[in-house]
This record gives structure tokens, C-alpha cells and sequence, in this order.
């Protein structure tokens, strides 16, 4: 072992710790956009999505994603424990995790405890490794030449589809449309301030660390994903700012931190291709994307996402890929490379859109038929704090 | 005696208790209070209109002696008005007693301290 090679692992092994840390960003950002009544509930669910996805990733995830050369698929070695290889184990964990945890702020506040897990278990195992080998793993759309550097796609967009599924099977919590389209405030704005910060700082390990090395001239590379990163984030929470000001009078909190996460996710997908100019416009464009998703999805599909999830991870997950073949220094529209990555683009972002969709579809219908995916009416209007787990989570 | 209930504008609470104080009326006790009626407070969540109808307040009770009554309402309604809707409203009720826990003693007289 070189001092270079022990080098980028370092360099991996921290990214990695700061991506886990994100798992606290997305709790407490759901914990601040939804009622006290079930922040403990809330809290549960992200905690078990990390949980169980470190488990089940170990178990037979990774393997699925990376185990093989195959098109679609990996391969099927349990318990993985190729002693040079773990820190790409822990990398890609925590990357699993994030696309789980995406779907439980869009089901808050009306989900049951029990089949959530079951659904987190099947995210981790079925539906992210799949598509993930089809775009990290050597699979077949890799093998198009399809740019998805850190996962604006294959993280964000899978979580952000299948968190549409999820909210619109589930239905909207009960006072959310009565007639006209109500506002149902989230309890802690500090809470969700502080998740959008800690997400923000995560993702300093998310998209640099997805260099997968930092020796050399990677750390060039690294320095410049740094930079697009933070430019895209700071874009995007400034134009929804202004947007937000336009439209409502008034500048709006909790929209704006969703804006600085919409630039975020957006510019995940090209961080490493992109120039700086490039990636402040590709956080502009997520920044004024995702308010008028979230009012689409909120006020005209009437589908419930309380933390705007869909909107910030599934919509602008697609923009962000799609952006790369406009934006891409080597290769893009802008930068005289034609439309054929751009095609690329296109055709990852419909195909894993149709399988993250398609498939949580049928899991959350399956899993409503069956265990039920739904609390009781009393219990969503008393909390499930108290009805889930027997606790309150706020004791004065 | 009297009670006085109060209910007025959280931002007239801190005019109205100085002006109080200047009338030695220095013991009362107060809550905040939710109400309805006509005036309309909005607060706007990513875009949507909520609470309109909800109207947050502040309710003052306090006990007086009957020659003190007139006094202290005239000087909570210089205080809180503000000319605009909503400015609040006073009820004046009857106590029939009142008791000092620390002594047990009873009567008007122990509103004050000695």
C-alpha cells in the first residue's frame, strides 16, 4: 500500500462520514417541516433507514450494485467482506441510505411505522441497487456514456420517484384538502434550518468524495467539485429566495432552505464537468425549478409531500442530469458537443424514473393491500408519537 | 371588588403595564389567549394563507378594590388602544372574596401588601 493509494481511501473513508452525517440533516429538516405530534416518529423512520440500509447494503446491496459486470444486475454474494475494498463499502452505504431516507419526509405524519421499514428494506435491497448498477455498477447505461457523477439520478431522482409513489398512494393527511389546498405549518423551523445546513455540509463529502480519490491531480478534481457544489447551493437558496418574494410578498423560510437543497441536488449529477459559472446556473435553475414544482405538486396534482421531497429530489434530480448534456465543459450543448449527451441524459433520467416509479408503485399498492400502509384516522389526528411508539416526543 | 379581564393587543401588554404601575396596581396575573371574532390575522406558509380567523392576544386579570375600577379601566384603554379593529375588550365582573395564602387573612384590605 502507497502512500497515494492509502491517501484516497482516507479521502473516501471522510466523505463518507460526512454523507452519514447527512442522514441527521434529512431528520431534522423532517422534524421541522412536520407537527410536533410525530416528530419521533419522523426521527424513527430516518434512524431505521440508516440502520437498516447499513445492514441490508452489507448483506446484499453493495453486491447487487457492484458485484458484477452484468447489463442490469451484479451479482448475488452475501455479506460482503473483501478486506481492500470496504471503504467503498462504507461510501456507497451511506449513499444508499440517502435515497431511503428521501421517501420518509414525503410520507409524513400518516405512515405506518411497521411497513415503512419493510419499504426501506426493499428500497435498499431491490430498487436502488438496480438502477445504480445500470449507471455505476457497468451496466448498460454506462455503458451509453451516461453522466451521473454523484447520483443526481441515481440517489436523489430514485428517492424523489418513489416518494411520488409513496404520497400518492398513501393519500394526503386529513385536513390537508378540504375543498381549497391547506397550509399545515412544520412545527420547528430552527430544526429544519439546522437539517439543511448539516445536509449542505454533507454534501461537501457527497460530491467531492465521489472522485473516490483524492492524490494527485485529484485533488484538483476535488477542489472544483468543492466549489460547484457550494456555488450551486448558495443559487439556488437566493433564487428561491427572490422567487419566493415575488410571489407571496414576502421572502418564505422554509421554501428558501428547500431552494439551497434543490441547487444541491441539481448540480450532483455534473459537479465534476461543469465550470463554476455553469454550476451557480444549474443552481439557479433548480432554485426557480422547485417552487413551482412544489406548488404543482402541492396545489394541482393535490399529492401531500410535506417537506416538498418530491419536488427538491425526484424534479430537480431529473433537471440536474439533464443539465449536464447543456452544461458539460466536455461535451455539452453550450460548449459545442451537439445533443447527443444531452440523448444520454435523457434516456437515463426517463428510464430510471419509469423503474423507481413503476416499481414503488407497485410495492406501495401491494403493501396497502396487505399490511396496510395507512394509521387509523384517530391515530393520525391524536399523533403517532403517542400511537407508534408510546411517547411523546416533547415532555415540558 | 371587582375583576377586570382584559383582553388585549400583545404589542400594547408592556404600555399598558407601565401605565398600571403608575396607578399602583402592580398585581395581576396574565396569559396569552386565542380568540375569533372580526379583526383578521394572516400567516403565510410556502404560499398558502392559514390561521386568518385565529387571532392571538393577551388577557389581563386583575382584582380591585370598588373605588379603584374606574381608574384602572380608563388607564388599560389609554394604554392598549391602538384606533384600529381588534384593539380588545374589558369585562368587569364581581369577587366576593379574596384570601392571602402566606397569613390566611381575608378581605379587600389584603390586595395590599403590608
Amino acid at each position: 500500500m502507497d502512500a497515494n493509494g492509502a491517501l484516497d481511501i482516507l479521502w473516501v473513508l471522510l466523505a463518507g462520514i460526512l454523507v452519514f452525517f447527512m442522514q441527521a440533516g434529512f431528520a431534522m429538516v423532517e422534524a421541522g417541516f412536520t407537527r410536533a405530534k410525530n416528530v419521533g416518529n419522523i426521527i424513527m423512520k430516518n434512524f431505521m433507514d440508516f440502520s437498516i440500509g447499513s445492514l441490508m447494503f452489507w448483506v446484499i446491496g453493495y453486491s447487487i450494485m457492484y458485484g458484477g459486470e452484468g447489463a442490469f444486475f451484479g451479482a448475488f454474494d452475501f455479506f460482503y467482506n473483501d478486506g481492500t475494498d470496504l471503504h467503498n463499502l462504507f461510501f456507497q452505504t451511506v449513499f444508499a441510505a440517502t435515497a431511503a431516507t428521501i421517501v420518509s419526509g414525503a410520507m409524513a405524519e400518516r405512515t405506518k411505522f411497521s411497513t415503512y421499514l419493510l419499504f426501506s428494506l426493499i428500497i435498499t435491497v431491490v430498487i436502488y441497487p438496480i438502477s445504480g448498477h445500470w449507471v455505476w455498477g457497468g451496466g448498460w447505461l454506462s455503458e451509453l456514456g451516461f453522466h451521473d457523477f454523484a447520483g443526481s439520478t441515481v440517489v436523489h431522482s430514485v428517492g424523489g420517484w418513489a416518494a411520488l409513489a409513496g404520497a400518492w398512494t398513501i393519500g394526503p393527511r386529513i385536513g390537508k384538502y378540504n375543498g381549497k389546498t391547506n397550509a399545515i405549518p412544520g412545527h420547528n423551523m430552527v430544526l429544519g434550518a439546522l437539517g439543511v445546513f448539516i445536509l449542505w455540509l454533507g454534501w461537501f463529502g457527497f460530491n467531492p468524495g465521489s472522485q473516490l480519490a483524492i492524490s494527485g491531480d485529484n485533488a484538483y478534481a476535488v477542489a472544483l467539485i468543492v466549489i460547484t457544489t457550494n456555488l450551486a447551493a448558495a443559487a439556488g437558496a437566493i433564487v428561491t429566495m427572490f422567487v419566493t418574494w415575488f410571489r407571496y410578498g414576502k421572502p418564505d423560510l422554509s421554501m428558501t432552505l428547500n431552494g439551497a437543497l434543490a441547487g444541491l441536488v441539481g448540480i450532483t449529477a455534473g459537479c465534476d464537468i461543469v465550470s463554476p459559472a455553469g454550476a451557480v446556473a444549474i443552481g439557479a435553475i433548480a432554485g426557480l425549478v422547485v417552487v413551482f414544482s412544489i406548488e404543482f405538486i402541492d396545489q394541482k396534482l393535490k399529492i401531500d409531500d410535506p417537506v416538498g421531497a418530491i419536488s427538491v429530489h425526484g424534479v430537480c434530480g431529473a433537471v440536474g442530469t439533464l443539465l449536464v448534456g447543456l452544461f458539460a465543459t466536455d461535451g455539452g450543448v453550450f460548449y459545442g458537443g451537439g445533443f447527443s449527451l444531452l440523448g444520454v441524459q435523457a434516456l437515463g433520467v426517463v428510464s430510471i424514473g419509469a423503474w423507481a416509479f413503476g416499481l414503488g408503485l407497485i410495492l406501495f399498492k401491494t403493501l396497502k393491500a396487505t399490511m396496510g400502509l395507512r394509521v387509523s384516522e384517530q391515530e393520525e389526528r391524536e399523533g403517532l408519537d403517542i400511537h407508534e411508539h408510546g411517547q411523546s416526543s416533547y415532555n415540558y | 371588588m371587582k375583576k377586570i379581564e382584559a383582553i388585549i393587543r400583545l404589542a400594547r401588554f408592556e404600555a399598558v403595564k407601565k401605565a398600571l404601575e403608575e396607578q399602583d396596581i402592580t398585581f395581576f396575573s396574565y396569559w396569552d389567549v386565542r380568540g375569533t371574532g372580526v379583526a383578521r390575522e394572516g400567516h403565510l406558509y410556502r404560499g398558502t394563507l392559514y390561521d386568518t380567523s385565529i387571532i392571538e392576544r393577551r388577557i389581563l386579570s386583575i382584582i380591585v378594590r370598588d373605588e379603584n375600577l374606574k381608574k384602572t379601566v380608563e388607564t388599560i384603554i389609554n394604554a392598549a388602544k391602538t384606533g384600529e379593529i381588534g384593539d380588545g375588550r374589558i369585562f368587569v365582573s364581581d369577587i366576593e372574596d379574596t384570601y392571602r395564602i402566606r397569613t390566611g387573612e381575608s378581605g379587600p384590605e389584603t390586595l395590599y401588601e403590608k
